[in-house]
């Protein structure tokens, strides 16, 4: 880990590039994982780093297990019956199938953002303060500040600081995914999983939530399924290609972009297959 | 006459067929209202309302019959509610899903066919004999809870299926325990189609006889019950007990009963209803 970080630091100064990324810490990694649904291999094989404040891009054509291979990370896949994982997945450098390690507290470390928007059939206010009144807090002006400062963090608290009892629901579809996303940060995790979160909203809300990304980066570490190649170009430093459960080529976007080493991640992304 | 005329002819007389159908049931409970309405109409009064039972049919009241199908009614949600509520969530939730739920859940949809008496021998045998309630509420409304449990189950599971599995993938996402998803999210969604289920099932308690008779359960019963210990009559008992009798002025009596259980039930379900109605209001998507 130190070594490979060192060897990149003086790269990075020749360069003067704006990716600094390449100082900072691992912060999820995974060693020989492999993830099966009853006989079938979903995940083969991977090892992969992301490193602190970086966001990392994960493409491939639709059940390449990008998605699957997200969720192993906040262990979402453990209410799947027939799942089955094998090697080891490092958040912090700990590994978090261990038994000690609470599913929970877990994932209080790595939130998520769904597809879908699925914000709870309850008001703004109740939405953002979820994740801490689950946690027994209940002093309001605790839970005030952080609804305010995550609904900010998420770029939607102009649009909804005088209806923070409104259903969210009622809100448009760009907004929910918003809501979502400061519901997530109220908790204050370390990492941001985010499965195709603009794969449901128009250009308009999608480049506001690309927007938001690219702010985020600067406080969390985050990792984006996404099946929209310019929108991991847009947003992502680093993109790993997945092709039928193996990860084929990860590097920094620009190289996999510009210039691919396998031919698969080229064809992939120059649009002749997927 | 073409293929196409034929067709239509079948549609107009399937169209026919139904308004029909619907009618007839219409009309019958028309009539029957009807009937019961002129019958019995007339003698409900304060006094019918607040006095207790006679052997003279124009003095005898049902004050006793209706206070002991509202306890009824208030024992029975209370120990059916929490219990088939409860298991509903357990097994949609919480039961792995196997050989043996399955022959749990089609055993529990059996249970819900099972005819009223049956569980009326059961109740005998539990409560009356062997915890030794006797004739009372208790045993009364035990029985019936146990009655109504299956539908309750059943609409419960139904509702907690309805509800997306989003709402719980957020939940967890967020790092709340399988509990609080249930209890904050799951259980708030799924009310409405729960409280269905319960309105139902509670519907279904106050009218039923047969399992309070085989408990034994007293047609006349001289006095108001005060406590769930206490021997009592019901609503459908005191109107099968009136109609069974040769003087007409009872059989008066029992369509005055029968108004007011009528009367009670619509007013109970309405209630529900409209609770149902406003949570529901709130979890839409």
């Amino acid at each position: 880990m130190e070594n490979t970080s060192q060897k990149n630091i003086n790269n990075e100064d020749q360069s003067m590039s704006q990716d600094t990324t390449e100082k900072s810490k691992v912060i999820l990694e995974s060693k020989k994982a492999n993830v099966y649904y009853g006989d079938m291999h979903a995940i083969k094989n991977v090892n992969i780093k992301m490193r602190e404040n970086s966001v990392t891009a994960f493409i491939g054509p639709s059940g390449c297990g990008k998605s699957t291979f997200l969720r192993t990370f906040n262990r979402m896949n453990d209410y799947i019956d027939i799942f089955r994982k094998e090697g080891e997945f490092y958040i912090n450098g700990k590994e978090i199938y261990q038994k000690d390690v609470k599913v929970e507290e877990l994932r209080k470390t790595v939130g998520m953002v769904f597809q879908k928007p699925n914000p709870f059939p309850k008001s703004i206010y109740e939405n953002v303060a979820f994740g801490l009144r689950i946690q027994g807090i209940k002093n309001k002006s605790v839970l005030d500040e952080a609804v305010e400062k995550s609904l900010k963090q998420a770029a939607i608290w102009d649009e909804v600081k005088d209806n923070l009892k409104k259903s969210a629901l009622a809100l448009s579809g760009g907004q929910q995914q918003r809501i979502c996303i400061a519901r997530a940060l109220a908790v204050e995790p370390k990492v941001l999983l985010m499965d195709e979160p603009a794969s449901a909203l128009d250009p308009i809300s999608t480049a506001k939530i690309e927007e938001l990304i690219y702010q985020l980066k600067e406080n969390y570490t985050i990792v984006i399924v996404t099946h929209n190649m310019q929108q991991a170009g847009r947003v992502s430093d680093r993109t790993a290609f997945f092709y039928i459960g193996e990860l084929i080529e990860f590097g920094k976007t620009k190289n996999i972009f510009t210039n691919p080493k396998e031919e698969l991640t080229e064809r992939y992304i120059t649009g002749r297959f997927g | 006459m073409n293929n196409s005329q034929i067709n239509q002819i079948k549609d107009k007389a399937f169209q026919y067929f139904g308004i029909f159908c619907t009618l007839i049931g219409i009309v019958l409970l028309v009539i029957f209202i009807g009937s019961i309405l002129i019958d019995g109409l007339g003698r409900i009064d304060w006094n019918f309302l607040t006095s207790l039972p006679s052997r003279k049919a124009e003095k005898a009241g049902i004050l006793t019959a209706w206070s002991g199908s509202l306890w009824i009614f208030g024992l029975t949600a209370i120990f059916a509610i929490p219990l088939g509520v409860s298991a509903g969530v357990y097994l949609e939730e919480y039961g792995k899903k196997n050989w043996f739920s399955n022959l749990l859940e089609i055993n529990i949809s059996n249970l819900a066919g099972v005819p009223s008496v049956i569980y009326g021998i059961l109740g005998l045998e539990i409560f009356v004999r062997t915890f030794k309630f006797g004739g009372s509420l208790l045993a009364g409304s035990f029985t019936l809870a146990l009655l109504i449990l299956p539908i309750i189950i059943v609409a419960t599971r139904e509702a907690v299926k309805a509800v997306p599995h989003s709402i719980r993938e957020a939940a967890y996402g967020m790092g709340a325990s399988k509990w609080q998803t249930t209890y904050t999210q799951v259980l708030p969604a799924a009310g409405g189609g729960i409280s269905t289920g319960i309105i139902l099932a509670l519907s279904r308690a106050i009218g039923e006889t047969a399992p309070l008779i085989i408990i034994g359960a007293l047609a006349y019963v001289p006095f108001v019950p005060t406590s769930p210990l206490d021997e009592f009559t019901v609503l459908p008992m005191q109107i099968f007990n009136w109609t069974s009798r040769p003087d007409h002025a009872f059989v008066v009596n029992a369509a005055a009963g029968i108004i007011l259980l009528l009367g009670i039930t619509f007013l109970l379900n309405g209630i529900a209803v409209y609770f149902r109605n406003k949570w529901q209001k709130k979890v839409k998507w």
